[in-house]
């Protein structure tokens, strides 16, 4: 199985520059929890054994031909949805939200994992019933659904921004596998259709809490105030820092997530200007990776998971950067590979593994 | 970023990605200018911001929901407080600042000490409360020397206040500082270190519906703390308002009956279970509490024997003594036991085994038959119908109407109070039931124990045609605009299986007690209004010489009455008990009279005769109830 063109087609830029991302996270995760007082394992160095984790997925998953993660991905996206009916039932709250699940010493994020499923189960969706002629809203019933079921679940919790991801990683898809034009039309009529009626059957506290999302300054005591903050934090970064540590913004602990959805404030205050240009290349560098990939890749099943992947790296990087500088609404999005959170961090990595795994196999073609 | 495209696409497929390249390119280049903006051409202004001072919120508290009795009038209100608080990022010597502080404010310096060692984990820009309800004088000293304390800002805070002050304390509680397990959980998510809420009685219970939303406002201060300007404001949501069913002038005047006594007093309406008066002696100032209660007044509260926090009406278990012959007596009747002629001949003593069970009438009562023996209270009449009963049949019909399990009150805290059985001693023990216990139960001593809620429960159930009610204390909640968001129906727990018969018998020798000049509860008669009501009186200890003169106060009997008027269709149930009052007829029955003889020129109502409940018991009359 180990093929000589496989070590010779290993795709080190991706890896290195997965890698390095995510050493420059555990940095700022560092960073943004200093002091590390406490019993407890400091958030740092647990993000460090996750990573090592993650290395390891990325070692399995280059193991096996990525049509084969394709051939089992129903049975994993079902996989998925019990494990957040479980959350449902059994989950832990943190802050108004039920969204993880505790597994004993760490606790484990289904809804994460939910992208890379979608991912994988609309890959083969599309890759078994390809449509030359491009999609009509008939053929589309099951996407919608593999869509659908998710994020019902997901809005529950409540866990706004994934939904509004999964929505974005499926959009990117179908803009790739071919639909009709006439079917985007009709999709964006029913969307537009949509809003005002689920609108009338939102709760008052349901609105406020929408509104906020799209105007901050209605809740100028919590959102409000922590884009405040974080604008602040950004910009008194100038442009090349206050220095490792030295964040006045961050060391007071002015935001109540600045090692997770804020961690890019952290980073900006401290290394300014020029160290987001440097972590935003790297992302850069990574999602124009996953396009190329998706472009050269030979088969249909190769190049739908690419656009996949690539999706989800590229509007989760999107909207928390957008978010921290105050140009996009605060929806809690985690920044790929940077923020804390396991669950996030292996399963990008995942992700960026899929990727390579179509890239290394892309001379080897043998259906 | 590469734009050519590959050969061997098709043209839709090269369109979409030239549409993805497109919006990286975009969103990036939005990024990057963002941060060109914010960081390289605001980058002074931000750094200034981020050195100098910073954006604060300042709170504006939320008016806390108000209580209201039956007629809408409040029992609470509010005045305004002032907070001294602490931005600890903006002192630069925290020792400097301990002292001069500890003079204004005439804290102790540990105080503040082990205030700022609890506040460890908070983040530094989140202010600390130091002092609650500062004087005029401590504001006026920490507003002219503001100079010299850097990161001391003062707050208005509304306050609650209690105009009645001990009035129906134990009903409506008081509040207190919310600990750190309180913080923990979920439902005060949104609350901080040194805010108040409901420790106790309503208070408690109803937090989430009284407690409202704080608003604040986001500024911009100076490096002196000062503010610059309102970035943004939110404006607080008072909290709901809680309608009770409490009538404020009758507790008034329940207060002023039991004033000086040691006891409770419950005044309730049999038709719906509401909770017209609530008295429980001592009580306590719920203001002490809500300004911030001192070491010495907590010391005195906690420490007092007669431990004021404790709500007798509920948690007071006592044995109902003689109120409880009214249970055994329809025991009697619906167990064909006895009948209404059945006479028992009592000389003052009964003799039972080796001892002698003495009636609290050394004389003897003579030849009596039940009617006699409810209104003079005989015991012995009551010996020999438990001696016929046995423990297990009185005990069918005490659970039945109620007593041994929790009323359902719904502030909680309750306790159960006990009905014996005989399966129960023997689980409870490991002693088998001996026959002369039965003569203790019958008289309601021995093991038997109840709350005066539940005394007035079961004697609501009773007497209003069998419907036991729920006690009810908060009819509805109301949003402060008036908006009713949530109500609290009369609601029927169970129904009491006796017949009327029985009870209309019952309800006539009530009626005796009270009106014939034999009746043990003369004492709480009112003229033109029938009552109707049963004595008690409990024994501390068990003496051995019937009632020997007792020694200590403490050894004295609790006093029982329970009564309902009008008898033959209630309006009001009564029951007072008063701990180490001694008589139930001489000590606890005037006090009901006092409450009664209130509620009664309320209403006004015309009077009832006794000849006319006699001519007309039917059921269905009582059903309206």
């Amino acid at each position: 199985m180990l093929d000589r063109r496989l070590i010779i087609n290993f795709d080190w830029p991706t890896l290195v520059t997965a890698f390095l991302i995510s050493c420059i996270g555990i940095f700022n995760i560092y960073s943004s929890t200093f002091p590390h007082g406490g019993t407890a394992a400091p958030l740092f160095l647990k993000q460090a054994y996750w990573l090592i984790l993650g290395l390891g997925l990325v070692i399995f998953v280059l193991a096996f031909d990525y049509r084969t993660f394709v051939r089992y991905s129903y049975p994993f996206f079902l996989l998925c949805l019990l494990l957040l009916i479980l959350v449902m039932a059994v989950g832990r709250t943190t802050s108004g939200s039920q969204r993880w699940l505790s597994m004993g010493f760490f606790s484990f994020q289904p809804s994460e994992l939910t992208k890379i499923a979608l991912i994988l189960a609309m890959t083969r969706f599309f890759t078994e019933k390809e449509d030359p002629r491009g999609y009509g809203l008939r053929e589309l019933g099951i996407p919608f659904l593999l869509l659908g079921l998710p994020i019902l679940l997901i809005f529950k919790q409540p866990d706004l921004g994934t939904v509004i991801l999964l929505l974005l990683i499926f959009t990117s898809i179908l803009l790739f596998v071919g639909v009709r034009f006439k079917t985007w039309a009709l999709l964006g009529a029913g969307v537009a259709a949509a809003i005002p009626i689920l609108w009338i059957f939102l709760k008052e506290y349901q609105k406020n809490r929408l509104l906020t999302f799209l105007n901050p300054d209605l809740d100028p005591l919590r959102t409000g105030y922590h884009i405040s903050q974080s604008k602040i934090a950004v910009g008194s970064g100038a442009l090349f820092g206050k220095g490792f540590l030295k964040g006045t913004q961050s060391q007071l602990h002015f935001l109540p997530e600045q090692h997770t959805d804020f961690i890019f404030s952290v980073l900006a205050e401290e290394w300014g200007f020029a160290g987001c240009v440097f972590l935003l290349f790297l992302l850069l560098f990574l999602i124009s990776r996953g396009v190329k990939i998706a472009k050269t890749s030979k088969d249909r099943a190769g190049a739908t998971l690419a656009i996949g992947v690539t999706a989800m790296i590229f509007w989760q990087s999107f909207i928390n950067v957008g978010m921290v500088v105050g140009i996009l609404p605060v929806v809690g999005v985690p920044l790929p590979l940077v923020s804390y959170g396991g669950t996030a961090l292996v399963t990008t990595l995942a992700g960026v593994a899929l990727m390579m795994n179509v890239s290394m196999r892309r001379f080897m073609l043998s259906p | 970023m590469r734009l050519k495209l590959d050969k061997n696409l098709t043209p839709e497929i090269s369109k979409a990605f030239l549409l993805a390249n497109i919006i990286i390119i975009v969103a990036f280049s939005l990024i990057f200018s963002r941060l060109w903006y914010l960081q390289v051409l605001k980058g002074d202004y931000y750094r200034a911001l981020s050195e100098n001072n910073r954006i604060r919120i300042q709170e504006i508290s939320a008016p806390r929901g108000t209580l209201f009795d039956r007629n809408e009038v409040p029992l609470v209100d509010s005045f305004p407080s002032f907070d001294v608080s602490l931005y600890r990022q903006d002192v630069p010597d925290m020792e400097a600042l301990i002292r001069p502080l500890s003079r204004i404010l005439s804290t102790p310096e540990e105080k503040i000490r082990s205030r700022l060692e609890a506040a460890r984990g908070i983040p530094l820009h989140q202010p600390l409360k130091i002092k609650t309800n500062i004087t005029r004088e401590e504001l006026a000293a920490v507003e002219t020397r503001r100079l010299d304390l850097p990161g001391v800002v003062v707050d208005v805070v509304i306050r609650r206040n209690y105009p009645y002050k001990n009035l129906a304390s134990h009903l409506i509680g008081y509040l207190g500082e919310i600990s750190q397990k309180e913080l923990e959980q979920e439902e005060f998510w949104n609350h901080k270190l040194g805010y108040l809420v409901g420790k106790y009685g309503i208070e408690k219970k109803f937090e989430l519906d009284l407690m409202g939303e704080n608003g604040g406002r986001q500024i911009e201060v100076n490096a002196m703390g000062h503010k610059i300007r309102v970035l943004g404001q939110a404006e607080p949501n008072p909290g709901n308002n809680l309608h009770l069913s409490l009538d404020l002038e009758l507790q008034k005047v329940a207060e002023e009956a039991m004033a000086g006594k040691r006891g409770a007093l419950v005044a309730m309406n049999p038709r719906n279970g509401d909770i017209l008066a609530m008295v429980s002696k001592p009580d306590f100032d719920p203001n002490l509490f809500a300004r911030g209660i001192s070491a010495e007044n907590w010391k005195s509260i906690v420490e007092n024997p007669a431990h004021p926090l404790q709500n007798r009406t509920i948690q007071g278990q006592y044995p109902p003594g003689s109120v409880f012959k009214i249970l055994v007596a329809m025991a009697g009747l619906e167990e064909k036991a006895i009948t209404p002629e059945t006479a028992f001949q009592c000389t003052g003593v009964h003799p039972f085994g080796d001892r002698e069970y003495r009636c609290w009438n050394k004389e003897g009562h003579g030849w009596v038959s039940l009617r006699r023996a409810i209104v003079e209270s005989c015991d012995v009449y009551f010996y020999q119908l438990g001696m016929r009963l046995g423990v297990n049949r009185i005990a069918k019909y005490a659970s039945a109407a109620g007593l041994g399990d929790p009323t359902g009150f719904p502030l909680g805290l309750e306790k159960p109070g006990l009905v014996p059985t005989s399966s129960w001693k023997m689980k409870k023990f490991g002693i088998p039931w001996q026959a002369g216990e039965n003569l203790a139960i019958a008289i309601g001593q021995g093991y038997n124990l109840a709350t005066p809620l539940q005394i007035a429960c079961t004697f609501s159930a009773l007497f209003n045609g069998g419907n036991y009610y729920q006690p009810r204390i908060v009819q509805s909640i109301r949003a402060p605009h008036g908006e009713s968001l949530r109500e609290f129906p009369p609601l029927i727990l169970r129904n009491i299986p006796v017949s009327s018969g029985t009870i209309e018998f019952v309800r006539e020798a009530l009626w005796g007690a009270v009106n014939s000049p034999s009746g043990t509860g003369i004492k709480a008669r009112v003229e033109g209004f029938s009552v109707a009501g049963k004595t008690g009186t409990s024994q501390v200890v068990q003496k051995k010489e019937g009632k020997s003169e007792p020694t200590s106060p403490d050894l004295q009997d609790h006093a029982w009455f329970a009564c309902f008027a009008p008898s033959h269709h209630p309006e009001i149930t009564v029951v007072v008990l008063v701990e180490h009052g001694g008589g139930g007829g001489t000590t606890a029955a005037p006090v009901a009279r006092q409450v009664l003889e209130f509620y009664y020129q309320q209403l006004k109502r015309p009077p009832s005769s006794p000849a006319h409940i006699a001519a007309q018991p039917t059921p269905a009359r009582l059903d309206e109830g």
